[in-house]
């Protein structure tokens, strides 16, 4: 299966967007640990606006640079967005909620726990009516979407962005789903290679693989959210070389990767 | 897109389980919905549960996704020899060639409920609680994955209410690009206090059994169900069963929660999966229509269902028999367009006496014997996600 990225994008502990990434990625910068910035998403009306919380604001950021740094129409894409823990500040807020003597749940708080929150808000932020899609993954959710994306690209012939994202669980379902930082990454792929940074080959294996490794601190980011597992392509695009990585999809399977700059 | 061949398919509601369980419940019109008698959920309400879901076994190797969603795709897997089928289809086609695609709105997450109400003195979930295989999305294609000793892709969809039917379009991309030949599809969803006490803020659950499309709807019933489906690509040798002629999927990019007025979003997906299939409107001979029981959903689904279909082919809901299983609703109303098409036979509105008369659809609201070559089927979702399905006979 082949498709091709025309852009990228990146937010995350010390990674404020891809341009400012790209010398951190590259090895050119020193990686220097920094909150992450959750800005208010644009394109949003105002009531809507004071609807998200921090995990959709991940989403749309990464997913808003992407669409810039790619020229492209936001009506001119599908979207496939991919997280593991989805909005867990929502959901958990529910959960404890649905232990109190009387039970009081927002509208808004429920309309907002569902996994594809994101990709509503951002279908909202864009006005578009084009396809879109939420998928779960658990640690694999960035190899999983990516996988997805660019079965849709390459059968359908029409570009997508994909955003994969995740961000800390709040107490006591941190305990059981760690979860160190708020990360999303988004990729604009491409059915034909005009106008593209790379190209993407992606095939299915059923066999087990190990995570991707990086070098330096940014490799230890990899394993703290499942989002973070972008690094290592994130990474091969922002020095513009090839590479070969085997991302692991379950305990027995995993999707190999190539890319290679055009 | 090339059409698939439905090449096992089953499904369990609360109006039976089985294809021949859920086409008597339909021809006998015996719905599943009764007053809710699960612990602390809203008062005065209407569910459709699935009977003796809590004595189902998941056997001992995978016990540790022992939850109420996985037991439900436990008990499909179980119905209609839908489990021997896929195991027959993995030593045709080799078990890493078959993909799970599942949609779930909330996947295990009652587990998680049970969890909290069991948290010790400092707050802590307790030990024997398992987070990532119950409450996590992927916990459920992960099962039926071990479950069917396959080992393609495992996909998890979650779109909300259109979660299991939108497992079809995953799947036909992992098999149009090549990545599988054949996939597991549809959805799981169960009761769980979070969605019944979410929809009871929206103030959208009905005090008695849902009433899709009449005049005096008075809101939603929520069912839990498991909806099925083996999907292949359909060859000549094909023609005459029944497949996924078409799909289409759309966004409203209008609300989270409210559909956009004039169903623009849900005319844009049924007009894709015509697109897709290559028919012309005309084609489709009954529409099972997304009928949640909501006055918006119901009347906003009626413009648009008039606008693609004018007021000639019949349409109705079959929530009034199973409730809205949510992201199952899809995947299980997928089962009942195939059980219609199978039989000749239209399942109307169950419960109402005449469809609202400000709609301009043809609601059928008696069952009815007819020829149905293809049956479009709805699914809308908070997010303003909408998608269409068509199912009928391959090559007709």
């Amino acid at each position: 299966m082949r498709v091709w990225i025309r852009a990228a994008a990146v937010l995350g502990p010390g990674l404020p967007g891809w341009a400012a990434s790209r010398p951190v990625l590259r090895g050119e910068a020193p990686w220097q640990e920094a909150a992450v910035a959750l800005p208010p998403p644009p394109g949003l009306p105002a009531t809507e606006r004071r609807r998200t919380g921090a995990v959709v604001r991940l989403a749309l950021a990464a997913a808003a640079e992407a669409l810039a740094e790619s020229g492209f129409a936001a009506s001119a894409l599908d979207s496939v967005f991919a997280s593991s823990n989805g909005d867990g500040a929502v959901v958990g807020a529910i959960l404890a909620a649905l232990e109190e003597a009387e039970v009081a749940i927002s509208p808004t708080q429920f309309h907002n726990s569902v996994h594809n929150a994101a990709v509503g808000y951002w279908g909202i932020a864009i006005g578009s009516t084009r396809p879109s899609v939420a998928l779960g993954g658990f640690d694999a959710a960035f190899a999983t979407g990516l996988m997805q994306a660019a079965a849709g690209v390459a059968t359908s012939g029409r570009a997508a962005l994909f955003c994969a994202y995740d961000a800390p669980m709040p107490v006591p379902l941190a305990a059981v789903r760690p979860t160190a930082f708020p990360f999303a990454a988004a990729l604009v792929l491409v059915p034909e290679p005009a106008g593209a940074q790379a190209a993407l080959s992606l095939g299915y294996v059923a066999e087990p693989a190990a995570e991707p490794a990086l070098d330096g601190p940014l490799g230890a980011l990899i394993a703290s959210n499942p989002a973070a597992r972008a690094l290592p392509l994130l990474a091969a695009l922002a020095r513009g070389e090839a590479a070969t990585l085997a991302f692991p999809l379950l305990e027995d399977a995993h999707l190999a990767v190539s890319v290679a700059p055009c | 897109m090339p059409p698939l061949k439905l090449a096992a398919w089953t499904a369990v509601a609360a109006m039976g389980a089985g294809r021949d369980a859920l086409r008597a419940a339909l021809r006998e019109r015996r719905t599943g919905l009764a007053p809710c008698e699960l612990p602390r959920m809203p008062a005065g309400i209407w569910v459709g549960r699935v009977a003796g879901l809590e004595q189902v076994a998941l056997p001992p190797a995978l016990e540790a996704f022992a939850c109420r969603n996985n037991r439900l795709a436990e008990l499909a897997l179980g119905t209609d020899g839908f489990a021997g089928r896929v195991r027959a289809a993995a030593e045709r086609l080799g078990p890493a060639r078959i993909a799970v695609v599942l949609g779930s709105s909330t996947a295990g997450i009652e587990e998680t409920e049970q969890a909290y109400a069991r948290r010790g003195a400092d707050g802590a979930l307790p030990a024997a609680y398992r987070y990532e295989t119950t409450h996590d999305l992927h916990a459920l294609p992960r099962y039926v994955r071990a479950r069917l000793g396959l080992r393609g892709p495992a996909v998890s969809v979650s779109t909300a209410c259109t979660s299991g039917a939108r497992s079809v379009l995953e799947a036909a991309a992992l098999i149009a690009a090549g990545l599988a030949d054949a996939a597991v599809v549809g959805g799981v969803d169960t009761l769980c206090r979070l969605t019944l006490h979410g929809f009871n803020a929206l103030e959208l659950l009905s005090p008695g059994p849902c009433r899709p499309c009449a005049a005096d709807r008075d809101g939603i019933c929520i069912g839990e169900a498991a909806g099925l489906m083996l999907v292949e690509p359909a060859g000549p040798r094909d023609d005459g069963a029944i497949g996924v002629l078409g799909m289409g999927a759309s966004s409203d990019g209008h609300h989270m929660s409210s559909p956009h007025p004039e169903g623009l979003g849900a005319v844009a997906a049924m007009q894709a999966a015509l697109d897709s299939a290559g028919l012309a409107a005309d084609a489709i001979d009954y529409v099972n229509l997304h009928g949640t029981g909501t006055r918006a959903n119901d009347a906003m689904e009626d413009r648009a269902v008039a606008r693609v279909f004018g007021s000639a082919v019949p349409c109705s809901s079959t929530k009034g028999w199973s409730g809205h299983a949510l992201g199952a609703a899809g995947a299980l109303e997928a089962v009942i367009s195939a059980i219609a098409v199978e039989d000749g036979f239209i399942p109307g509105c169950l419960g109402v006496r005449e469809a609202d008369p400000g709609f301009a659809s043809a609601v059928a609201v008696e069952n009815r014997t007819a020829k149905l070559r293809r049956v479009l089927s709805n699914s809308f979702g908070f997010g303003g996600n909408n998608f269409a399905l068509v199912i009928g006979r391959l090559g007709a």
